[in-house]
Order: structure tokens, then sequence, then C-alpha cells
């Protein structure tokens, strides 16, 4: 450690090796198999599940949990898997506080639900840590999908095409494969190269040829694709990052949380990656909220977010503003930024207090600020010609633009929150509709 | 405060609590653990003749059943009786008692059916000062198979005979314990009586095989790649003991023979139950195995503080009082009508009443889209099914309808308190056959 959180300035290394090492390791550890069992005698394997109402995927999770009770999680799993391919992810991301966990029963028995969360995560790693992959492909149909993106909603896509028998090629513009699994999520919650993994263990369906460093508008277009292939999925989501518009928004130590969350998830050694002492994060969603967190985390003496409605408008969940707060990140709402202050480097920023509906009230203060992380949401950009509906790609429920033979799902379209989870039906519905479609 | 003590077949004991005779009760050094602990009592395990001392297998003795995070529910075993010489034994009960004379020590006694080998334990057995003995008429396992334990329990005849002997060579307070494994628990107990026993325990283990490993295909526990049927006992099986005490407590020909029960006591409460239908006083085996002796410091604040609460002075103003309430189905009231009711602010919408009803019983509850669940009082014959699988203390609970109330089921309106009709004077059985059924089929 050659440095400390009260070092001036922007530098690595803030805390000891074994430090960085506890704090960005599993958020919630694995359950073992007795406290699964324990966890899974919770359940009371209701009607009509509450939960699985919830699920975006809509996975049977009385099922699944009692396939863990009875000592069969790999059946678990599969009951999982069948309908959320990225079951495996989703049990580490899901704000299950918000889905299915809010809606237990015995949440609202006990105010403690069914670790359902948790207990997926047992079923899936059970499964995948035997490096089994449980499903197999239909007789080849001789037909060929595109599927743009390889986060979420692209790999369900490519995964339920697969397994019906088409062969699918996935352009991803990045080095490696994953989205927002491997780049926009928070360390500590996909530890030990999860996402990687879970990539490599969903190709094992066979049928999925993955062309990376292959972005669409550059290396490949959709006239393209349309053309060479019988069906195009994208999945390409939120390629750009929205402004904030004021000034000092240039200067040093300003940037954007997704490029922050992304550098610090593929550097190997977290004592190399320099952070600030003083953090002020803008915004209030799940991205604010995963890099204010990270920022304290590497070492940072002060973190600020800073969210310019009232935090139960925070698009974060209260489960992740309170795990932010445990870390010491300090929520100040109803404040928006003025301007960035700085020579070169930012110094502070000025922000103005707001009312009820977000409008300045005229009141300033300022926070000093040797790092900003700028997390106000994420935009499209290109088109692709696409008929739009707000920022976002119109499309059906089934996933279907405007453009016959395209379907789209995911952050980039229209539809359902910018969950994982949500982003793998999507993926998994839009399948199911070009299989219906291409074979007639 | 309430006064414990116990007065059993004039074996007095500070408490009902006696440990059953198992494993804790091998030895002195478990049996004073065991009164220090608090116990009142003590049945020491099983002595057989003398010679050769027993052998056990040196193999898992026991199988279990488990309920969440390995809560036991139930145990079986096949330990045969004490494995130790029968004159170690002897000097240790001697001891014991001698230190502990406040306490109860019964010695529990299988030899074979010979006159003459119940007559020289007997003797052995009255120099020690022990208080009483307990023939052991039960075991199902291992002895059976040498015309002993359970093999003995099966027949009457047997049970009678052995009783004659001992009272016949023994002045001791005899308590004949008895085995579950048998069609009609009244018989063995009347063959007791009738052969001068001072008392009845029960009930021994219920034979059985608690689990089959699926990988070995072989019953468990397993000895060597084999396995055997055990006596299944602990909280499992306390549903079982509970009626063969009210049978012997309330038949003609055993009623008023005390009772010693055995058979999944765990608390204070399981004890309470037992003695309201008529039992002396309450012998705890699988309980002290699972959490140690000193779960008898909960039986005694808990049936202490209860008795306070209820008014009982001594245990004798309660045992038997649920005795006469037992009764035979014919004598049921079936004008008695009852209805599910939901308590819509318990309700926690979980939809295992529906599940239940619908798909098993009387298609009584309704479920809105809202999941607000509700009774149809139309359809309710009053199962009782939604109440037993409700996962919430009291939200489900049946009322009762009151003279002059409609079943909205049957459309009868109740009758008065004092015009119940039973299954003898039922419409529908109008010889006031208790037989009706049986000889309509003749």
């Amino acid at each position: 450690m050659t440095h400390s959180p009260t070092t001036p300035g922007v530098v690595a290394s803030r805390l000891d090796a074994a430090t960085l090492a506890d704090n960005f390791s599993d958020l919630h550890p694995p359950l073992d198999a007795h406290e699964a069992h324990v966890a899974s005698d919770r359940c009371y394997f209701c009607y009509d599940a509450p939960c699985m109402e919830a699920c975006p995927t809509s996975i049977d999770i009385p099922l699944f949990i009692r396939q863990i009770m009875t000592g069969t999680p790999e059946a678990a799993a599969k009951t999982i898997l069948d309908q959320n391919i990225l079951g495996g992810m989703c049990a580490r991301v899901c704000p299950t506080e918000n889905l299915c966990e809010e809606v237990c029963v015995r949440e609202t028995a006990e105010g403690e639900p069914v670790q359902i969360g948790r207990l997926q995560r047992f079923a899936t790693d059970t499964l995948m840590w035997k490096n089994e992959h449980p499903f197999t492909r239909a007789e080849p149909t001789g037909k060929r999908v595109a599927v743009v993106g390889a986060g979420p909603a692209g790999l369900a896509c490519a995964h339920r095409l697969a397994m019906k028998g088409h062969d699918v090629v996935i352009h991803d513009a990045r080095k490696k494969a994953g989205g927002l699994n491997e780049f926009g999520i928070a360390s500590y919650k996909s530890v030990e190269d999860f996402a990687a993994r879970e990539v490599e263990w969903l190709m094992g369906i066979g049928g999925i040829e993955m062309k990376l460093d292959s972005a669409l508008g550059t290396t490949v277009h959709l006239d393209g694709l349309a053309e060479e292939f019988d069906a195009v999925f994208l999945g390409i989501g939120l390629g750009d990052t929205n402004k904030l518009g004021i000034e000092g928004e240039e200067l040093d130590g300003v940037s954007d949380a997704v490029d922050f969350i992304e550098t610090l998830r593929q550097t190997e050694d977290l004592s190399t990656l320099p952070i600030g002492r003083r953090v002020v994060v803008i915004g209030g969603g799940m991205t604010a909220v995963d890099a204010a967190v990270q920022s304290k985390l590497l070492g940072a003496e002060e973190v600020n977010l800073v969210y310019r409605r009232g935090q139960t408008q925070m698009p974060a969940s209260k489960y992740e503003q309170d795990l932010a707060a445990s870390k010491g990140v300090k929520i100040i709402p109803h404040a928006a930024p003025q301007k960035i202050i700085g020579d070169g480097s930012v110094e502070a920023v000025e922000f103005a207090y707001t009312d009820a509906s977000a409008k300045p009230t005229g009141e300033t203060f300022t926070l000093v600020a040797d790092q900003v992380f700028k997390a106000i949401g994420q935009a499209l950009g290109d088109t692709h010609g696409l008929e739009m509906e707000g920022r976002k790609v119109s499309v059906t429920e089934t996933g279907r633009t405007n453009r016959p033979g395209v379907w789209a799902g995911g952050d980039c379209a229209s539809g359902g929150d910018d969950l994982t989870v949500t982003a793998v039906a999507e993926g998994r519905d839009a399948a199911e509709d070009i299989h219906a479609t291409l074979m007639g | 405060m309430a006064d414990l003590t116990t007065d059993f077949i004039g074996i007095k004991s500070p408490n009902p609590f006696w440990l059953a005779s198992a494993p804790p009760t091998d030895k002195e050094y478990n049996v004073r653990r065991a009164f220090e602990a608090g116990w009142g009592g003590v049945v020491w395990k099983t002595l057989g003749e003398d010679g050769p001392p027993v052998v056990n297998v040196s193999g898992p003795r026991y199988g279990a059943i488990y309920g969440a995070d390995r809560r036991l529910l139930g145990l079986n075993n096949i330990e045969l009786i004490t494995d130790r010489p029968l004159q170690t034994n002897l000097d240790e009960i001697k001891r014991v008692k001698a230190d502990y004379p406040d306490r109860a020590v019964v010695v529990s006694l299988m030899v074979p059916l010979e006159e003459d080998a119940w007559r020289k334990i007997l003797d052995r057995v009255g120099e020690t000062g022990a208080d009483g003995v307990e023939l052991n008429f039960g075991c199902p396992h291992g002895m059976a198979e040498r015309g002993m334990g359970s093999a003995v329990g099966q027949v009457p005849e047997y049970v009678g005979q052995i009783a004659e002997w001992v009272k016949k060579h023994s002045d001791l307070p005899c308590i004949v314990k008895l085995t579950p494994n048998i069609t009609d628990i009244t018989k063995p107990a009347q063959a007791a009586k009738e052969g001068g026993a001072d008392a009845v325990s029960m009930i021994n283990t219920i034979n059985s095989i608690t689990s089959v490993n699926l990988d070995e295909m072989c019953p468990e526990p397993m000895i060597d790649g084999k396995g055997t049927h055990g006596g299944y006992c602990g909280p499992a099986v306390k549903p079982i003991a509970m009626n063969m005490i009210a049978e012997v407590a309330r038949n003609e020909h055993t009623a008023g023979i005390p009772i010693s029960a055995i058979g999944g006591i765990s608390t204070w409460r399981d004890a309470a139950e037992f003695m309201a239908l008529g039992a002396g006083n309450a012998q705890v085996c699988t309980a002290a195995m699972t959490y140690g002796f000193k779960i008898v410091q909960e039986m005694i604040s808990g049936m202490s503080q209860w008795m306070d609460e209820k008014g009982y002075e001594k245990t004798s103003d309660f045992i038997g009082m649920a005795t006469p309430k037992v009764t035979d189905w014919q004598h049921l009231n079936l004008d008695y009508v009852t209805k599910a009711e939901i308590n819509q602010d318990l309700c926690i919408s979980c939809g295992r009443c529906f599940a239940a009803c619908e798909d098993t019983s009387h298609q009584a509850i309704a479920m809105s889209d809202d999941r607000v669940f509700t009774v149809k009082d139309d359809e309710c014959v009053a199962c009782n099914l939604c109440v037993n699988v409700c996962p919430v203390d009291d939200c489900i609970t049946m009322r009762t309808l009151k003279p002059g109330e409609v079943d909205e089921r049957t459309g009868m309106t109740i009758p008065a308190e004092d015009d119940k009709r039973t299954w003898l004077e039922h419409p529908n059985n109008p010889d006031g056959d208790p037989l009706a059924c049986i000889s309509r089929g003749q």
C-alpha cells in the first residue's frame, strides 16, 4: 500500500491488497448444501405462486425450490434454465427484492422472504460447476440467424435458436462476449470471472458462432445481415451515454460511470486502478450506485451520490441504496449539477438544490471532488434505420421491429425494465417468434 | 406453585419425568448425570440373564427421519439389551439408588420364558434397593428372534404368565412394557393386569425401516451391506402411542390399570397430553438422546407453569381428565356443523388452502384474481384440511354453527343442544344399529 484514502488526487493503491480482495469478494457468498436445504424448506410451494408471476422470465420458483429440498439441485437448475438460460447470472444480479422476493408470501408473513436468488444460484452453480450443459439441439433446420450483441438478450436469443436447430452467428463489438454481464455489473456481484464462464457454458449447446470485435454499423451492417441471414436479432444495448450539458464536463477526472465500471471489471489487479480521494457520482440508478460503492471499496475517502429527485424516486432499489449507505456512500437527493469547476482537472462540482419537481430552488452548494462519475442514463445512438419508440427501437411483444426479418430485445428495445432478466426474457421470446416465423 | 411429585404404583418421584429404558440409562455415569439434571426417575436399560453378555453390532445402530434443518422426527434402533455384565449393572444400580433415594429407579428385565430365569434375576435385582421392575415385552428387533421382547408381548398368555411369575417371586412393583406391534393393545394389557402386574408402560418401539440407501440398495442402518428392521421411536410415534394409551385407559377390561406413558414425549406439553389421557407419568428417551438431559428443566418449568395457570395443584388433578372424552365414532354428534373461516388480516395469500381444497377435497375455497381466498359455506364439509395445511397460526379456524343456523351445504337447521343425533339416532340408521353398515353388507 503506497497511498491511503486521504492521499490527495486520483491515485491507485489506496488500500492494501487484502482489504481490496475482501472488499471485492462475493457480495452474497453462495449457500452450502445444508444452508440451501434449510432455506428451501421455508418455501410454502404456493398455489399459482406470486414469485413466479413477478419473475420476468416466469421461472417455476416453487418447483425448483422443492427440487433443491429433495436433493436434486441439478433438476432445479434445469427448471430455472428452461425459462432463463442466464439463470446463473440473474441469481447474482437480479434485484430480487423488487421482483420475486418482494412478493414472497413469507415476506408478507414475516418480513423475511425465501432466499430465492441465493437458492437459484445454489442450483445453477451446482449444475454449471459440473460443466454439464443440460440442453441438446433439435434436428438442423438449415436456417441461419444473425444475433447482434453478445449481452443477455443476444445470448438468450442465440441459445434458444440453437436449441431449435437453427445455426446462429453472434456479432459483438467488443473483444469479449457477455455485454453488461461482463462489462457493466459491479465486481462483487459477479466474482471469479463468472460472466465469461457462463458464456462459455452457454455456448456448449453448439451451433453458435461468436464473432467478436465485430460492430454493427462498422464491421457489419443491418442490410448485409438481413440479406445474408434468414433473420436478424438486435440485442445491441445502449452504446451511448447521456451528457450533463454543463460547464466543465470535459475536465480531466470527469467520466462516465459505465466506463469506470467497465475498466474496473477488466482490471486484473485492483491496486493498479486509480480512484479519487473525493468522488462525486451524479445519478440515481443502479449504475450510479455500483460506481459509488466501488469507488468507496477502492479506498476513496469520501463518496457522494447526488440525485436530482427525491430518494424514494431513485431508480436504484431501496436495497441498493442501503448497500451504498452501509459501505459509506453519502446519498444527497434533490440536487442537480450546475457546473463542474476546475483548471484542467476537476476540483469541485456546484449543485443547485431542487424542489419536488426537480426544478432548481436557487440555493446552491459545492462539493469538493477530484473525480466525477456521470450516471444519468444511456442512449441508443445509431438507430440503424429502425422505427423508434421514444429513445428505443420500437418492438412488438415478441420483439418484432418495423423491418420484416429483424427482431430486437434487451435495453435497446422498447418495453420492459433495463434488467438482465428482462433482456433474457425478451431474447428468448424473440427467438421463439423467429423460430415460429422461419418454420412457418 | 404446582406440586409435580408423583406416586406411581407406590414408586415416588419428584416429578413425572422418567428416562425410559434405553441407552441413556445403561450405566451409572449417565444415570447420575440424569439425576443431577433433574430427572424424576429412570428405568435402567434392560438387563438379561447372567452369563456371557449380549453382543451388539459395532456398525450404525440408529436410523433417522428428519424434518427441516435436520430436526430429528423419528429414530429407529437395532441395539439389543445391555451388553455389560449383569453384576456390573447391579452394583451400579445399588450405588446410584443409595445416593439418590428420592428418585425412582426401576430396572428393566428381559430373560427367557422360564420361571426359573425370572426367579433368579428377580432375586438379584431385589438386592439392589431398586424401586420396581419393568418387564421388557416390547423390543421388536434382535431379542425377539430369540423368543424374548416383542415375541412375548405379542402373545397375551405369555405376558400374563410372566407377570404371575414376577409377582410370585418378588415384592417389587411390576410394570409390564407393551409392544405396539400388535393389532389390539388391550389384549396384552388385559393379560398383564390379570397376571397381577401393577402397571403397564407403553409403547415400546415400532417395527420399522427408516430409509433405504439407494446407492447400495440396502435398508439403513446398514451393517456390512445388510440391514434389519429396528424399533421406531421419537416424535413421529406420539400419535400412535397416545391412541394405544387411550384405548387401554378406556377399555372395560383394562381401565384403571396404572399406565406409564412412552412414545415420542419431547416437551412438557407432550407429557401433559399423555397424562390427560390417563398416564400416571411420562418416560422419555429420544428427546434426551437428541438434546441431552437438560431438556427436563423445560419439562419441569413448563408443566409447573401450565398447572399453575390451570389451577391444578398436583398431577393427579389432571391425570385422566381427557379419558372420558375418548369415544367411538358412533357416539359423535352428526348434527354438529362447523365451517372454515379465513381471517383476511392474517392471510398471506399463499394459496395452499385453495390447492388442497380444490385438488384434493371439496372445492369449497374460492380464489379471486387478486389472490383473496374465501370459503364457500355451501360446499365446505368442515374437513379441516385447509386449517392443517395453512402455514399461519390461527389464520383459518372452524366456526361452530349455533342451534337454529342453517348449514348452507345440506340445508339442515342446526338442532337444539338437547336434540343431537349420533349415528345411533340418525335417520339413515333407522334401527339405531351400531353395526348398520356391516349388517347391510351381510
